[in-house]
């Protein structure tokens, strides 16, 4: 029987990313998967990053996960969104090869001397002394381990729907697992489902592409992880077609043999990523939708049509498409489904990504109610190096709001749990002007180093940039008056003013240009770093003010509110505020006053009886 | 304990011997349908001392039984949510009213009259939030995010000029602690007496003798269901060998300075800025008034008296608010004039980004209003304000 420090269930984003964080911090760690080969796939839309998700990715690459490095090695198409807004909301956003994604995930896994990676299905847990021990595999054997990380995507209790279809698996034509769900429900678990969805996926051959607008590739040369050297592939463009008005006549005629009507389908679907036929019912007055039309690969003809998620019927499937500009003789390669799967109601963890009731038992990405690859990369990358530290005994790895999407991320799930499938928005984050997609390493890296998360490659790296960055704010704090600022080309009000170089920045006079003349040293830094630094120039009186409000907030997490608090004879509180405190079990003060819908008088209640307890 | 809401005559009887104690009417109140949302019976004793006293003796007596804190009621209404915290502040002034403009302000927060209109503006807020957030973040979809910053410019602009003119409510302090009216001139100009006749005793020592008072005197009175506090001051002159009488006429000064209204019994020439001028003493043989524009008025006769005070009432409408409108404690000016300057800020920037912040800014200090945020000293601090029973 083999003995591990961490076993980690699942090989998907947040599977990977729990093994490879685990490793990092220096537990033996299993990675225990279905299948080998399908380590690193990505079950739905062939692209990573976006508005929100693309900080996700950068701060999972800042502790030196996996994501970011997978993304460039398969990276063929390349946007940055809302380039001509402030860089707080940039999201970097590429598609990736399929095969070319999964074979690096798999080969950075395999470079981890500390991770075995074991086939089979996890069908129980072991647990002694209401303590995971290990687990349980299809073919009876067993597996040691002081930790356990679940990270079973949409298999755990997966059922595909497609029209009348009724498939069992977790992605199609693969397993589902049933009997670990079975045995979470039985652990007394609050255990929900939810529902995502994937739309058909068509043959590149079959596209008339030239009656199609085409969506180019970002000419810069910006990668997801600044550890990559530049771009890796040749780049492709996208094309963009459109619903129209038979499309939705052939939709809305097949939507009484759609699973999401007929009442098949009890879990929640996204609301920001709706299916087709959810968008024709919701939104009936508009005449067309936009559908991207996304090349899976360099070596494959597979294209997604982003946009048209769906579980109609096949048939009806093909006519839909074939409904459309530059598709009319498209072949449909593998139709489109909705998948129903079981979640754990993430109130039910900590902050570790832990779930209370079971100690060693983590959880990570769409277990707790989350969608999309990044969310899981980046839980995944916590409860991993979480369980690492229950098993070996390091100190835990928990972050703030106020320090990263991922500290929003996990105190959202913690404490408001789910009502569909979370996705990261940069409106979730009130500090956003901070936390930026481009200074994820100067904000994370330094807590990677201190719990061990960094590599020797990325610790080389991050030393090398801290000494840029540095030297650059050294050079900045010179001070120039107005008149000098004008000698050197920036015609700013000549006031008799006198300013660091990085006061001057923010000025709309100072270009770029006078401030690489005055600093000769910031051209020749990264061109990211040095982004970075004039961001922060620009934004500064803002994140200053944000700075002052921050130290508030640490200082109202400072009201301690008991675990064991008794939110049942508290007066004052509805039924249903009195349900959310005690799912979400807040730990302090300011946690119970971020809990939705818990009222000024409510937390003025729990404050009063804190103290007279205290007393 | 009877029937809800439905009043009973009981008999009080000590509980040590059986004693009665008093005949009073028992009308109870089950929670959460009560003031403080707990289970609440009041009893309708005679009114004699003697009678409260024993009754409360015989209560006190029982272990589970105390009087209440200052301000309990209202604090446990609030605490089991079934007042917000304007309403409690509202609460606490009509307990501390005195006077009818008192009154009528305190119920108007009471009812809940601000927190409504908190209440739309916080839906105003999230809605402009929403937009820019939808264009924030789904820019990369066509289905959403096209409105215009031009647009939402125009909408913070409308809700900023909103707060602009609820900033003009009156103050909540001015209205609780009567309006300054401070009586200046030359010595021997009548001040005191006028003082005495207006509020209707002998409060300050009045002689021919130039220079009598030497320090400011203070005297509250309700005119017209009004709240005012008159000054008296020192009489100014140019020359004074008395240290004590020049440091009353600094004192004059800083009251004149201070004041909500002045009433100037001098030359027209020294009158300070917006004061009303006052011709006094007209009993006095010879009299000749200062300015033609004075208010003739005799302390002595009551001569001019009803024009002073119909003056007065007309200044005072300033800190007065109109029936069913409130006024505003520092506290919500404060955040008020948060949310006009974040608002202001936003209406003027170009960055999305900015906007979406300013209006961040703006939503927090609404919270903190309605104590989402900072609850421990905002709770301090009202609740140190509560004197009374309920």
């Amino acid at each position: 029987m083999s003995s591990y420090d961490v076993i980690v269930v699942g090989g998907g984003h947040a599977g990977c990313e729990a093994a490879a964080a685990s490793a990092r911090r220096g537990a033996r760690t299993a990675l225990v998967t279905f299948a080998k080969s399908g380590i690193g796939a990505m079950s739905c839309n062939p692209a990573i990053g976006g508005l929100g998700k693309g900080h996700l990715v950068r701060e999972v690459d800042a502790l030196d996960g996996l994501l970011a490095r997978g993304a460039d090695a398969g990276a063929i198409h390349h946007r940055m969104l809302n380039s001509s807004k402030g860089k707080a909301v940039q999201g970097p956003r590429v598609q990736a090869d399929r095969k070319r994604f999964r074979s690096a995930i798999a080969a950075m896994v395999a470079a981890y001397p500390n991770i075995d990676v074991i086939e089979g299905e996890v069908v129980d847990l072991l647990v002694n002394n209401n303590q995971v021990v290990g687990v349980k595999l299809g073919d009876d054997s067993a597996v040691d381990g002081r930790a356990i990380v679940l990270a079973t995507g949409t298999f755990l209790g997966g059922r595909l729907f497609r029209g009348e279809e009724l498939l069992t698996g977790g992605r199609i034509d693969e397993l589902s697992a049933i009997a670990l769900g079975h045995r979470l429900r039985a652990l007394n678990l609050p255990i929900e489902r939810l529902k995502t969805g994937t739309p058909p996926r068509l043959d590149g051959r079959t596209i008339d592409w030239a009656a199609l607008p085409e969506q180019p590739s970002d000419s810069s040369g910006w990668t997801m992880s600044p550890m990559t050297a530049g771009r890796q592939l040749p780049q492709i463009f996208c094309a963009i077609t459109r619903t129209n008005a038979r499309t939705h006549d052939l939709i809305r005629a097949g939507l009484d043999r759609s699973p999401l009507f007929s009442g098949a389908i009890e879990g929640r679907g996204p609301r920001y990523c709706p299916s087709i036929e959810d968008k024709i019912h919701r939104f009936g007055d508009r005449d067309g939708h936009q559908v991207f039309l996304e090349p899976e690969g360099l070596d494959t003809h597979l294209v997604y049509p982003n946009g048209i998620s769906t579980s109609l019927p096949t048939d009806v499937q093909l006519a839909m498409v074939r409904s459309m500009e530059g598709l009319a003789d498209v072949e449909m390669v593998v139709p489109g489904y909705a998948v129903e799967y079981d979640y754990v109601d993430p109130r039910a963890l900590d902050r570790r990504l832990a779930l209370s009731a079971l100690p060693g038992l983590f959880c990570a990405g769409q277990i707790n109610g989350t969608t999309g690859y990044e969310e899981a990369a980046a839980q995944g990358l916590v409860a991993g190096a979480n369980a690492a530290a229950h098993a070996i005994d390091l100190a835990p790895v928990t972050l703030d709001r106020a320090s990263s999407y991922i500290g929003v991320m996990i105190d959202d799930l913690v404490l408001q749990g789910v009502t569909e499938p979370y996705r990261m928005l940069t409106a979730r984050a009130e500090y956003r002007l901070h936390l930026r997609a481009d200074n994820a390493a100067t904000r994370l890296g330094p807590l990677g180093l201190e719990w061990g998360l960094i590599g020797a490659e990325r610790r080389a790296f991050d030393a090398a940039r801290a000494d840029d960055r540095a030297g650059i704010e050294r050079d900045m704090a010179a001070t120039y008056s107005a008149s000098e600022m004008a000698r050197s080309g920036a015609p700013v009000r000549q006031d008799g003013s006198r300013r660091s170089l990085f006061e001057w920045a923010r000025f709309a006079e100072v270009g770029p240009d006078v401030i690489e003349q005055l600093v000769p040293s910031i051209t020749t830094v990264h061109p990211d770093l040095r982004e970075e630094i004039l961001e922060d120039a620009r934004y500064a009186p803002y994140l200053e003010r944000q700075a002052a409000e921050i130290a508030d907030l640490r200082q109202n997490e400072n009201i301690p509110v008991p675990g064991d608090f008794d939110y049942e004879s508290l007066g004052g509180l509805s039924l249903e505020m009195r349900e959310k405190l005690m799912l979400a079990r807040p730990q302090t003060l300011a946690e119970a006053g971020r809990v939705r819908g818990i009222t000024p008088a409510a937390l003025a209640a729990i404050l009063v009886a804190v103290r007279r307890k205290a007393a | 304990m009877g029937k809800a809401r439905f009043a009973r005559l009981v008999a009080l009887r000590d509980p040590a011997d059986g004693t009665l104690l008093d005949r009073a009417l028992a009308l109870p109140f089950v929670g959460p349908h009560s003031v403080t949302g707990e289970d609440l019976v009041e009893w309708h004793c005679h009114g004699g001392q003697a009678v409260v006293h024993v009754v409360l003796t015989a209560l006190a007596r029982e272990a589970d039984a105390r009087e209440a804190k200052p301000g309990e009621f209202t604090r446990r209404a609030f605490e089991n949510g079934r007042i917000d915290l304007n309403e409690a502040e509202g609460l606490a002034d009509l307990l501390a009213a005195e006077t009818e403009a008192q009154r009528r302000a305190a119920l108007s927060m009471a009812e809940g009259i601000l927190s409504r209109l908190l209440e739309t503006w916080r839906a105003e807020l999230l809605r402009i939030a929403a937009m820019i957030e939808a264009d924030l973040d789904f820019s990369d979809e066509e289905d959403v995010g096209d409105a215009s910053t031009v647009a939402i410019r125009a909408l913070v602009s409308t809700l900023h000029v909103e707060m602009e003119t609820a900033l003009t409510a009156p103050s909540a302090e001015r209205l609780r602690d009567g309006i300054r009216v401070v009586l200046a001139g030359p010595p021997n100009a009548g001040k005191s007496t006028l003082l005495n006749a207006l509020v209707g005793r002998e409060a300050a020592i009045v002689s021919d003798i130039a220079g009598t008072t030497r320090d400011s005197i203070e005297a509250v009175v309700g005119i017209g269901g009004i709240p005012f506090v008159f000054t008296d001051t020192a009489g100014l002159r140019d020359e004074t060998s008395d240290v004590i009488e020049r440091m009353g006429m600094e004192r004059a000064r800083a009251a004149v300075d201070d004041a909500d209204i002045v009433l100037w019994l001098g030359p027209e020439g020294n009158r300070p800025d917006g004061a009303i001028l006052i011709a006094a003493q007209c009993d006095r043989p010879g009299w000749q008034p200062l300015a033609s524009t004075a208010i003739a008025v005799s302390a002595i006769t009551g001569a001019g008296m009803d024009a002073l005070v119909a003056a007065l009432l007309d200044r005072a409408k300033a800190w007065v608010p109109r029936e069913g409108a409130f006024s505003l404690h520092r506290r919500q000016r404060q955040a008020i004039e948060a949310m006009t300057r974040a608002l202001k800020h936003c209406a003027v920037q170009d960055d999305l980004l900015l906007m979406a912040e300013e209006i961040r800014v703006a939503v927090k200090a609404l919270d903190a209003l309605v104590g989402r945020a900072g609850v421990e000293d905002m709770l301090d601090t009202l609740f140190s304000r509560f004197c009374v029973g309920k």
